[in-house]
């Protein structure tokens, strides 16, 4: 499996789920688990450059694929502009949900660069926040389409 | 967040390889895994082996072909809201699809995966029993098609055997064909409550052909037969299609839980296929 | 580069956005072990036998504990945070359906599941009581048959107001409404689930615990007790946490279990729950039954409330709130309105349910006080006929009222309630918008518009009033500059969200000039921060927040003096303007703090009796609570033919005195908001009449989503707190407080032209419907 460009070939148990193998064998703690029933998105990674939720995948499923984290969204030291919209918008609070709603507004971004409110609220729509009340996660998301170079 | 016991797991290479590992006992297929890994997870469900097709690209696919819609098992939620001549034939796809599961499952979930799972609350299953699709079982000796409205025999349960897949699902494309869905719940992503499928096939003023699928209420095959039957013939005006409505939430089967009591469920039955019989009926008008 | 107060982006943010928190279930020990409970399948049995012989041959099981276990350590019970006993693992019976049974540690997570399927308990089911309203049934089965001397399930009554002078108010009342009001079982649900990482190390003695705590040197204190281990050789640390709303106050069973496997085993021992355990075993919130009534004038003046409340403790009372508050601040139902008379009397009973009721951001139960007494003057306002807004209007408190002693004693510090009101209704075109409901009502379209408003009651709390488990509620803080100028900030309070490493930065930035990014704030740890009882309430600013300032300002006050040696000028002859001291009349002859620290350190003479460097502490106990208000108005719209309530617009103005950052006072508020349409639209945890929780799932306890909230419209006004040293209020819970009754207020008034009065939370598209057709059901018992 390669995650974040790097490969790794690891023996495991086929009942392993996928967010365990990142978190726990790789060390990649970034992304999260808040439930059991894949309603709340913590875990959301990208396999194949779509994101998936990694708690309702197996590992053995992405053996020979490519996994990109929120460890992988930065670009030799430059934050992505996702990154910085949450910082500039306040779009996080505890940071739970955060690398999850990041990593999907980044595949938005890529496929809609300039997206409506709207749009935006229906691709989170399967990833639960407590914190914010979603408002600085979506202007946090709306910054980034509109500084598409991020800044500085 | 709780995990699956111990289980074997295989990826299939072809589809002839997939089936015959499926010929072996106490295995599972494994597609988008978003139903059947939940379960694993709440130990509800505890095969023996899983069997990944996600490779068999030769399943995944939404073509018109001859007369009929023809989607792969393997196709995902996505590829079907994002299918334009899907949407253009059955505008109903697109009502569903844009209320399965969230954005991000539907990315992975699989059209046939849902079907299979067989869950009473699943929207597709009445989607295609409404269209009065047929589904293509493979097995080792060749194919078989089992129409949608006979591929289910219970709750999670359906006719696909050892040592079989579901292939592809048809959809037979009759011009003047409108559709629409309308479903009610408590929250976005959320199971359905109650929902109504409505396909109407016009000749002139009068209902050729009406197909009613009916999701989370007990109706048998998912359809509301009677209603359909009392469609045929008739015009399309408010008070059939009113009647209708009233005939299918008196035939379903809505049990109390915690989506709602039985008395406001048939309620919603009646009131969503109405509006969904209305929707379905301006779209013919509109030609599509 | 901000200094002081004001919108700054946040210094904690670096290591969330790149995935780089230290969340508990982040931390990995070497050799590390995983815990996990058996659960109780029954919510009343009792235990015959616990056989645990298989679980213990599992090739990768290390331990295996039970109550027997536990006994023998006199930990098989423990206190609760409301002077009850709560099982750790049971031992004579299970009393709610998730209780703990059993733990199980193994060498990795899924062996440890696997492990609990190895363990057999013989239960002897018993009926349970699952209807609090039947609790106190003579007959009841005894929940607590444990407790000696018990009588039945009843725990407290408690009483506030005067009982006889209301009674006389509502005899001599024009207008005397009442209405029966749910607010049903809710649970915080924090994205990130309780957990810990024990570690105790057999040769030094020491015990250190990761955990998700929200009052890290509470617990150690209570380890320290329970568990008979000297305090100072624990250490208890909250690292980075997912949300707290309350959920992480209370010790859980599974903490100390993890923590009594550590020290059996001699490795560390990681323990996090699933969400299905956080939902059926963790904290709960609210649950009160509620009888409201109020008196009036035939003209709309409000003269009195009355309420009788049945609070639902669960199987063991576990609430969180001061001692002398068994219903918690309750007492503030009087509400935003000056009344002739106020009375309640809450009665608490035991059921067959997980332990609970303060949480959530609650307030200690202001949540519950807030929506009884919002919801009666829509009653009112139903039954006169009269605009809803218009008659809070005539009812709110006058700014000329302030300080205002309530009919129950609290003495709300400040407020000017009618603009803040007046604020709300212009944001939201109040007017406008109640032409534009005529218009769709005439239509045959229901959009309802729901006003509230609320009076909160922060910062617990001065010491002659308030102890929880006899501990002060006082907080200090340890503030040191160093000679290069920077600083570090101790602080007794940590945040899971709320922002802290920057907002008390800011405090020190504000006071002293030395930039918010030079300022190191430091929370969390028992090891490097001074005691105080955490954070929850709303109270680290009007607690902490004060005690920064405080110590911020002697720091200060020390700089003067050491200024004065440098510039051999008197100290009373310098001006401060922020960052330096300088002579008064001689603007350049100032010295900066940095360059004042550096000269405190250094061998500069200083004055008899000044000591140098540059530091201070403060233990603050504050003289009041703070009283933050606000207006809310919801906007909705509601499908007649299935119920469905859509939330067209929300508008909220607050006001907490003055913002340390509006940026995150408005983050806080809008998380808040957030919470309000989830509880008055779809959350509640439910029994079925066996007992069995249904609401164990994110299936089934439903959060709202980024679908369901609309962009929310912010106002405020700034009333300063006259007793708070930056007169900051506080604003945490202030919008999970005020949203809901705002929420349900608008889908009632919606269901207006259907004569609908009151319906009871979730209002569910179910629950809608039913309530247009006259028989809206009980939401708290399984739907049938």
């Amino acid at each position: 499996m390669t995650v974040n460009g790097t490969e790794y070939a690891r023996e495991v148990e086929p009942r392993l789920l996928l967010i365990h193998f990142l978190r726990d064998e790789l060390g990649l703690t970034g992304s999260h688990w808040g439930c059991d029933t894949s309603n709340c998105g913590s875990c959301i990674v990208w396999l194949d450059d779509r994101p998936v939720k990694a708690c309702t995948l197996l590992a053995a499923m992405a053996d020979g694929r490519s996994v990109r984290t929120v460890e992988g969204l930065e670009r030799d030291g430059r934050l992505d502009p996702v990154q910085q919209g949450f910082v500039e918008c306040h779009g996080l609070q505890c940071g739970f949900c955060t690398p999850g709603m990041m990593m999907t507004a980044r595949w938005l971004l890529d496929r809609h660069p300039d997206p409506a409110e709207a749009q935006i609220r229906e691709v989170i729509s399967g990833q639960i926040c407590r914190c914010t009340g979603y408002e600085n996660i979506v202007r946090s998301i709306r910054w980034a389409a509109e500084h598409p170079g991020g800044t500085r | 967040m709780q995990v699956p016991s111990h289980v074997e797991y295989e990826r299939a290479t072809s589809v002839e390889h997939a089936l015959s590992l499926l010929s072996r006992p106490d295995t599972r297929v494994l597609a988008g895994g978003h139903s059947l890994i939940p379960m694993m997870k709440l130990r509800l469900a505890q095969p023996g082996v899983l069997v990944d097709i996600n490779d068999l690209a030769e399943l995944s696919y939404i073509r018109l072909d001859g007369g009929q819609l023809r989607i792969g098992a393997l196709a995902r939620h996505a590829d079907l809201l994002d299918s334009a001549v899907a949407g253009q034939l059955y505008p109903i796809f697109h009502d569903a699809e844009r209320v399965v599961a969230d954005p991000i499952v539907r990315l992975w979930g699989t059209v046939g995966g849902s079907l299979c799972q067989a869950d009473p609350s699943e929207d597709l299953s009445a989607v295609f029993a409404a269209a009065r699709a047929v589904a293509v079982i493979r097995g080792q000796d060749g194919d078989r098609q089992i129409p949608v409205r006979q591929f289910h025999l219970g709750p999670y349960e359906t006719v696909i055997g050892p040592g079989e897949l579901l292939a592809e699902v048809r959809v037979p494309v009759h011009p003047g064909v409108g559709s629409a869905y309308e479903k009610v719940a408590r929250r976005v992503g959320d199971w359905s409550i109650a929902a109504a499928g409505a396909v109407l096939r016009l000749s002139g003023h009068r209902i050729e052909d009406a197909g009613i699928g009916l999701t989370a209420v007990g109706a048998e095959h998912f359809v509301a037969a009677e209603a359909e039957e009392f469609l045929r013939g008739r015009a399309p005006d408010e008070e059939n299609l009113r009647e209708a409505a009233t005939i299918a939430a008196a035939r379903c089967h809505p049990v109390a839980d915690q989506r709602g009591p039985e008395d406001y469920k048939r309620h919603l039955v009646a009131e969503l296929t109405a509006r969904a019989l209305r929707r379905a009926a301006e779209r013919t008008r509109a030609g599509r | 580069m901000t200094t002081g107060f004001g919108r700054m982006p946040r210094k904690e943010d670096q290591r969330f956005i790149r995935g780089r928190g230290r969340f508990v279930d982040d931390i990995s020990l070497p050799g590390m072990l995983y815990g996990a409970v058996l659960r109780s399948p029954h919510p009343h049995a009792r235990i015959v036998s616990v056989d645990t012989i298989a679980a213990e041959a599992h090739p990768r099981v290390r331990a295996v504990l039970t109550g027997e276990t536990l006994a023998g350590r006199n930990l098989a019970w423990m206190p609760t945070l409301s002077g009850d006993t709560q099982a750790v693992l049971a031992t004579d019976k299970v009393r709610f359906q998730g209780q703990e049974v059993a733990f199980v540690v193994a060498e990795d997570r899924y062996s440890a599941r696997d492990a609990l399927e190895l363990i057999d308990v013989e239960y002897e089911p018993l009926p349970p009581v699952v209807d609090a309203r039947r609790a106190l049934d003579p007959g009841a089965p005894v929940v607590r048959d444990d407790l000696p001397g018990r009588d039945g399930n009843h725990i407290f009554d408690w009483e506030a107001g005067d009982a006889e002078r209301t009674e006389r108010v509502f005899r001599d009342a024009e207008v005397t409404v009442s209405q029966d009001m749910l607010y049903p079982r809710v649970h915080p649900a924090p994205l990130e689930t309780c957990g810990i990482v024990a570690d105790f190390d057999q040769v030094s003695g020491k015990l250190t615990i990761w955990a998700t705590t929200q009052a890290p040197h509470a617990h150690r204190t209570l380890y320290a007790m329970m568990a008979g281990l000297p305090e100072h050789k624990i250490r208890v640390i909250s690292p980075d946490i997912g949300g707290g709303f309350g959920n992480k106050v209370p010790i859980y069973p599974g903490y100390l279990c993890a923590i009594t496997a550590s020290m059996i085993t001699g490795r560390p021992v990681k323990w996090v729950e699933d969400r299905s355990e956080n939902l059926m075993s963790g904290s709960f919130a609210r649950d009160f039954h509620m009888r409201g009534e109020l008196a009036a004038g035939r003209d709309g003046t409000i003269r009195a409330v009355r309420v009788t409340v049945l609070a639902d403790h669960g199987a063991f009372n576990g609430a969180a709130q001061p001692t002398r508050y068994p219903a918690g601040f309750f007492g503030v139902f009087t509400g935003s309105y000056d009344l002739e008379a106020a009375h309640c009397r809450v009665t608490g009973v035991y059921t067959n349910k997980a332990p609970g009721g303060v949480a959530y951001s609650c307030s200690f139960r202001i949540t519950e006080a807030v929506y009884l007494v919002e919801r009666m003057v829509d009653v009112l306002a139903f039954e006169l006929g009269m605009d809803q807004a218009g008659l809070r209007m005539r009812n709110l408190l006058r700014p000329e009222q302030f300080p205002y002693t309530c009919q129950t004693g609290w003495v709300y510090d400040s407020g000017d309630y009618p603009r803040t009101l007046r604020l709300a209704m212009d944001i939201a075109g109040y007017e406008k918008l109640r032409k534009e409901q005529e218009a769709e009502r005439a239509r045959g379209h229901l959009l309802g518009i729901g006003v509230s408003f609320f009076t909160e009651a922060v910062g617990a709390g001065p010491r002659k009033h308030m102890d929880i488990l006899g501990f002060g509620m006082a907080d200090g803080v340890e503030l040191r500059v160093h000679p290069t100028g920077t600083a570090v900030l101790r602080i007794s309070v940590q945040t899971q969200g709320q922002g802290h490493e920057t907002t008390f930065a800011q405090i020190v930035a504000e006071e002293l000039g030395i930039p918010a990014e030079d300022v190191e704030v430091v929370h969390g740890d028992t090891d490097q921060t001074p005691f105080g009882l955490g954070t929850y309430g709303s109270r680290s600013t009007p607690v902490s927040g004060a005690a920064t300032a405080i110590a911020a300002r002697k720091v200060r006050e020390r700089a003067r003096l050491v200024a004065s040696a440098m510039l051999e000028a008197d100290p009373d002859d310098l001006d401060w303007e922020r960052g330096r001291w300088f002579v008064r009349g001689d603007p350049d002859s100032g010295r900066t703090i940095a360059q004042i620290a550096m000269a405190a350190h250094s061998s500069l003479e200083l004055p008899d009796g000044v000591e140098g460097q540059l530091d201070a502490t403060c233990v603050y106990n504050p003289p009041n609570l703070t009283y933050p208000f606000g207006a809310y108005i919801c906007v909705v719209d509601v499908d007649p033919g299935t119920g469905k309530v859509d939330v067209r617009r929300f508008i909220a103005v607050d006001d907490c005195g003055v913002r340390i950052n509006p940026m995150i006072v408005e983050g806080q508020v809008h998380g808040g908001l957030a919470d309000g349409i989830g509880m008055a639209l779809m959350e509640s945890i439910v029994f079925d009449a066996d007992g069995n929780c249904l609401g164990g799932s994110f299936m089934d306890y439903l959060l709202p989503t980024s679908l369901e909230c609309p962009s929310w419209e912010l106002g405020a006004t700034v009333t300063p707190s006259p007793h708070h040293p930056i007169g900051a209020k506080g604003i945490g819970e202030s919008a999970t407080v005020g949203s809901p009754p705002a929420v349900v207020n608008a889908v009632i008034d919606a269901l207006r032209p259907y004569g609908v009065r009151h319906a009871d939370m979730p209002l569910t598209p179910a629950q809608v419907w039913r309530a247009i057709q006259g028989r809206p059901f009980r939401t708290d018992l399984a739907i049938t």
